[in-house]
């Protein structure tokens, strides 16, 4: 079954090309094969596991060459270990539960089809991203996934706000990925290869400089900020819940975001071997989480505040991870390894729940926004019980499956005071704002009549998926109790099995936290005890501040969205006007030089050329005297000569005045000679 | 003679049109597309042959000649192709037959329109094949006459300042050329035009000739590519041509000018180009983002495309500058292989669309997605082998060439690596702003799905687009061999 884990993707893709070429006509048809095919991967993925736990977790490598050139190939391959494994079971599930679900939810939607065919290219693109075993392998994955993302967050495209939030999610995580890219291009060009096994190895032996591992590291990290919506490249994430709601569950749960933290934990042997990298990792977990929890207090939009926790606990995994990594630096194994991955898994379930859950409460009341619900509790007994459970279980009460992996998140902490401290209070808020949705969606008095009165229970198809996933949000963690030795904590691990047994402590300190936050919730929501409005008029500017989401996307707006844009219109002008204005002024330069020598051709050249003729016209003119045919003219010349030759012999001075005398005499005669020509012209003239 | 048969093929084609008498349309769309279909097949069998037969080894295959031809000068008759040559003669063969075919519609002057193409397509066939300086000269040159023609007479509003840019602009450029190829030619006794001769001996020139020789060429070919700051033709050649002669425009003419220099320059003058090599590769990163950031101020549908062009030859520049590198160059025809593909099909769909709407206008629209779903799928798709989205080819050459690049340059490609965003940035906006959002009912309500032609136009570059993303191994060996043979006399 492992050696052919990788049709586990195919199935879905499979399902993909059917529907676009085949059978997008029947709508029917199509999302049976969908789910039929995600189905088959379900099946083939608990094969898988078997096969896994019956290995005890021995690793599993098969690739095929991509490209091949010199120095350089590239390959496509999977890779299976514990970690892969669990994660083919979590995508494989939710992506069913949601499937099944949509069958109601979508009922009737005109793009049907289509619906199914991009939720099957998505999951196929998710599990590519889990079997792959390189990094480039894992980035062709990672884009299909944002590719996927955009056409399903934007599927109700006539939406302004669900294309424009399909478009920054895919362009947000993009800019992400320009780290991951780097990233992977410093690997190459440092390291050698991109496949794990030998890039953690050659980590681990020292070969590869401490720079290089902290640079790639943090660049490879910038990846997962941007998909797992994590500080600053959150703000994507709440805007993705314009998507369909089943969308939301997919992603939020165990797709895209979780290929963040699922990259992360996957690159933990480079990551720790860095404690600056490690610790970078930790810090923007937590101010993620941190913020993302302060924001979610205030949000009235149900899914809105379902976004802002997902940030919160993705925020909570990173950092889980990154403190992992700090201590293993420092040499010693944490709890920070099976916390991360382990809560990816629980998170998966309940949020998945919680997502489908507001679903159906959305198809109920077809309103997203909890200060117009109440009381639903009444009209949607299963929508309201699941949804408690999985809000207990994300609040970390005892026994459900949120309780053990966030009990491991906190102790991850262990040695970071700062972290453990922030860790407790965000698990005091999530407990919080988690209750406060539900008893303003569920309990007390309807305050929107007309709503309250068109609710209705969902049908089987959605009420299904999540009984299934509220009996996995309680018992999912129990893999993962402290008692057990041979649990999900020496199944899942990197390295070495960290196995520190219940620490009851920590166990009885995270309970009180939730506890009280659920009770605070309780006396302001439900007892109404205390006035949430007094509160938030108390402290309005904070209030103002975390209702705006610290006015991120404003901020972003004005530091890069406006500046780009105004640089693309200062850059086209310049490239009309001056580039190309070069360009022209080139031609135009051309066309005046011609026009100048056009000028030098008429006046100088030609005039050269018309000087000659007139001085030569002009000389026969003036010869022509020397031949006028009079027999006394030409007399005159031979004697005036020989004269001449006399004066000259016998002084050569007079000659001198004897020629000048001659010309004087010549040209009196021309004057006078052609001053008579003249008057004869003129006299014709008359005459004529 | 395969070569010759190709090459001249196209030119019979243009000779039987002009003995056609003008009122037989069809008979001329046929003749077309005839002499252009066989053609096709003839560079595919030579594809096919050339990667089982050939590829080992980076010797020449085809070869013909050299035969004498003008004795005085000493001028042959010599063609020859490798693992640089085939991809082009490939692409040429494909859009060469596809424009024609996506041509059908025009109504104006049709014997003349198709006369000029066939032609254009000898020009194109024979650079890609020539191995002696005159007949490359000569075919480079055979090119633009009916380049200037296709543009000038089918063209858009401004099409007669359009045609005269490109052709004065690439006269320009080939003036600089001619002259280093006399340089070339008067610099070794005997006198030899032939290229494989030339690239042997041209290191042994001065160093100052070589330096001369090199920035010439590179003018002719920069202009071609277009390499910033040389590019402002291509946006007004682009919008005015009819659409197939922009897709030949982007599909074949640009890459003659990366594919000259890596027949002709590179691996002659080793020298000047380790000299040059990081203001090469500044000039395509600047191409990449300028690029990119101009397109996404464009306001006309084809602008935008035109653009993108700019903006991902910038890669070829900066593998190309990365010149030691097998996977730069690789990258670098990659680039150009699946830089021809896939603008070649937006150019064919934004001329599907402007055939409907006449406009370009991207404001004019939205929300198109609901009406003519089949076309926007195909729109969406190529936009997002434009932005370079894995399992596509684009994703494969922008990935070769960042990986080449980096190993020369790390802050040039890390930089270049910005345009993965700005792409999909203009991508992306197009899109929404086509495609989705609120559709106007009013206004293009009557508008027509994309027709089986048109689909059968696109769909073979479709086909190709995804299977050298997914595969794109047969490329990359066939041109093995000769790129490490390149590559090689490159860093001399």
């Amino acid at each position: 079954m492992l050696e052919n884990a990788y049709l586990i993707m195919f199935y879905p893709l499979f399902a993909f090309v059917m529907i676009v070429f085949f059978t997008r006509w029947k709508e029917k048809l199509s999302s049976h094969l969908s789910i039929g095919m995600i189905l088959l991967g379900f099946i083939h993925s608990v094969f898988v596991m078997i096969e896994m736990l019956a290995r005890h977790g021995q690793s599993y490598e098969k690739a095929i060459p991509f490209l091949t050139l010199p120095n350089f190939s590239l390959e496509l391959g999977i890779f299976l270990d514990p970690l892969t494994a669990v994660m083919l079971l979590v995508v494989t599930i939710v992506s069913s539960c949601v499937q099944i679900y949509s069958l109601g939810y979508m009922h009737g939607d005109p793009r049907f089809s289509r619906y199914f065919s991009y939720l099957s290219l998505f999951t196929f693109s998710m599990l590519g991203l889990v079997l792959a075993n390189n990094f480039f392998m894992i980035f062709i994955f990672w884009e299909l996934v944002g590719l996927t993302s955009y056409l399903l967050i934007g599927f109700w495209f006539e939406k302004k706000s669900a294309s424009d939030a399909g478009k920054k999610a895919f362009i947000t995580t993009r800019i992400g990925d320009l780290g991951f890219i780097v990233g992977i291009l410093i690997l190459t060009a440092f390291v050698g290869t991109l496949n794990y096994q030998q890039v953690f190895e050659r980590v681990a032996s020292g070969e590869v400089s401490a720079t290089i591992v902290t640079l790639a590291g943090i660049f490879l990290f910038c990846g997962a900020v941007g998909k797992s919506a994590q500080f600053p490249l959150h703000v994507w994430l709440p805007d993705a819940m314009e998507g369909p709601t089943p969308v939301s569950a997919l992603i939020h749960a165990a797709t895209m975001v979780a290929a963040g933290v699922y990259m992360v934990a996957r690159g933990m042997s480079l990551f720790a071997g860095s404690a600056t990298a490690s610790l970078v990792i930790a810090s923007i977990g937590l101010i993620t989480s941190f913020i993302a929890a302060t924001i979610a207090l205030t949000q009235n939009d149900i899914k809105r505040v379902l976004a802002y926790s997902t940030v919160s606990q993705l925020g909570y995994m990173i950092m889980a991870l990154g403190l992992y990594g700090v201590d293993y630096a420092h040499g010693h194994h944490s709890a920070g390894y099976v916390a991360g991955t382990f809560h990816l898994m629980t998170h998966a379930f309940f949020k998945a729940l919680l997502f489908l859950g507001a679903g159906s409460v959305i198809h109920a009341v077809h309103t997203n926004d909890i200060q117009e619900m109440g009381g639903l509790s009444k009209k949607m007994k299963i929508t309201a019980t699941t949804f408690f459970i999985a809000s207990l279980s994300i609040a970390g009460i005892f026994p459900l499956s949120g309780f053990w992996s966030k009990d491991e998140i906190v102790a991850s902490t262990q040695g970071h005071p700062v972290f453990m401290f922030f860790t407790l209070l965000i698990a005091f808020m999530t407990a919080f704002y988690m209750f406060r949705l539900c008893f303003l969606t569920f309990t007390g008095k309807p305050r929107h009549e007309e709503k309250y009165h068109h609710a209705h229970e969902s049908p089987k198809s959605m009420t299904y998926p999540l009984m299934f996933l509220a009996f996995l949000s309680i018992f999912a963690g129990w893999v993962g109790l402290p008692w057990l030795h041979h649990g999900f904590s020496s199944f899942v691990f990197h390295e070495e099995v960290h196995h520190a047994g219940p620490q009851y402590i920590l166990m009885i300190v995270s309970t009180i936290v939730a506890v009280s936050g659920i009770g605070l919730a309780y006396l302001v929501y439900y007892k109404k005890k205390i006035s949430a409005d007094v509160i938030a008029e108390k402290f309005k500017p904070i209030y103002t501040l975390l209702y705006n989401k610290y006015y991120f996307d404003e901020l972003y707006d004005a530091i890069i969205i406006k500046p780009v844009l105004g640089l693309t219109n200062v850059l086209w002008w310049f490239d009309a006007n001056i580039i190309d204005g070069l360009v022209n002024f080139s031609g135009w330069l051309t066309v005046k030089w011609a026009d100048a020598k056009q000028l030098f051709d008429q006046y100088v050249v030609d005039g050269a050329v018309n000087g000659a003729g007139y001085l030569m016209m002009g000389l026969a003119w003036l010869f022509r005297y020397a031949q006028n045919g009079s027999l006394q003219f030409y007399t005159l010349i031979v004697a005036a000569g020989a004269i001449g030759i006399v004066i000259y012999k016998v002084t050569p001075e007079g000659f001198y005045y004897y020629l000048a005398g001659l010309l004087i005499m010549a040209l009196s005669r021309l004057l006078v000679r052609s001053l008579r020509t003249e008057r004869a012209n003129s006299g014709a003239k008359y005459e004529g | 003679m395969m070569l010759s048969y190709t090459i001249f093929l196209p030119m019979v084609g243009f000779l039987a049109i002009l003995f056609t008498p003008k009122e037989k349309i069809w008979t001329v769309r046929w003749l077309a597309a005839i002499f252009s279909f066989i053609p096709m097949i003839l560079s595919f069998i030579i594809t096919y042959d050339y990667f089982i037969n050939s590829s080992a080894s980076s010797a020449f295959a085809f070869v013909e000649g050299p035969f004498e031809w003008i004795a005085a000068i000493n001028v042959q008759y010599f063609l020859g192709v490798d693992g640089i040559s085939v991809p082009m003669v490939f692409l040429t063969g494909l859009l060469s037959f596809l424009s024609i075919i996506a041509s059908f519609n025009i109504e104006n002057r049709v014997k003349e329109y198709f006369a000029f193409f066939l032609l254009l397509e000898t020009g194109m066939m024979g650079v890609f094949c020539a191995l002696d300086f005159f007949l490359f000269y000569v075919f480079w040159e055979v090119m633009l006459v009916p380049m200037y023609f296709l543009i000038g007479v089918w063209g858009g509003p401004r099409k007669e300042y359009a045609a005269i840019k490109f052709f004065l602009y690439t006269l320009f450029g080939s003036i600089f050329m001619l002259v280093a190829i006399l340089i070339l030619y008067f610099s070794f006794d005997p006198h030899t035009l032939s290229i494989p001769q030339l690239i042997e001996q041209a290191p042994m020139m001065t160093r100052t000739l070589q330096m001369l020789c090199f920035v010439f060429f590179f003018i002719a070919f920069a202009i071609k590519v277009p390499v910033w700051p040389f590019h402002t033709w291509l946006p007004d050649a682009h919008v005015e041509a009819p659409t197939a002669v922009s897709v030949i425009l982007a599909g074949v003419l640009l890459k003659m000018g990366t594919y000259g220099m890596l027949r002709v320059s590179w691996p002659m003058f080793p020298e000047p180009l380790r000299y040059f090599s990081i203001p090469i590769a500044i000039l395509g990163l600047i191409g990449i983002i300028y690029g990119a950031l101009v397109s996404m101020a464009q306001k006309d549908l084809k602008k935008l495309v035109a653009y993108s062009s700019v903006s991902h030859m910038g890669y070829c520049m900066l593998a190309l500058g990365a010149y030691s590198s097998v996977t730069a160059i690789a990258g670098c025809m990659f680039q150009m292989v699946s830089h021809g593909l896939i603008t070649g099909a937006l150019f064919l769909l934004v001329g599907v669309l402007y055939d409907r709407a006449h406009t370009r206008e991207i404001a004019a629209f939205g929300g198109l997605g609901v009406k003519i779903p089949v076309y926007t799928g195909i729109m969406v798709l190529f936009s997002m082998a434009s932005l370079g989205l894995p399992g596509m080819s684009g994703f494969v050459s922008e990935f070769m060439v960042f990986v080449g690049a980096f190993g020369s340059f790390k802050l040039i490609t890390a930089l270049a690596v910005l345009g993965v965003v700005l792409t999909a940035g203009y991508m992306l906006r197009m899109v929404q702003r086509m495609f989705l959002g609120e559709f106007n009912m009013a206004k293009w309500g009557g508008l027509t799905e994309i027709n089986t032609r048109e689909i059968l136009t696109v769909a073979p570059l479709a086909v190709l687009t995804v299977a050298l993303g997914v595969y794109p191994s047969p490329l990359s060996n066939l041109m093995r061999a000769t790129l490490e043979n390149l590559v090689n006399l490159m860093a001399r």
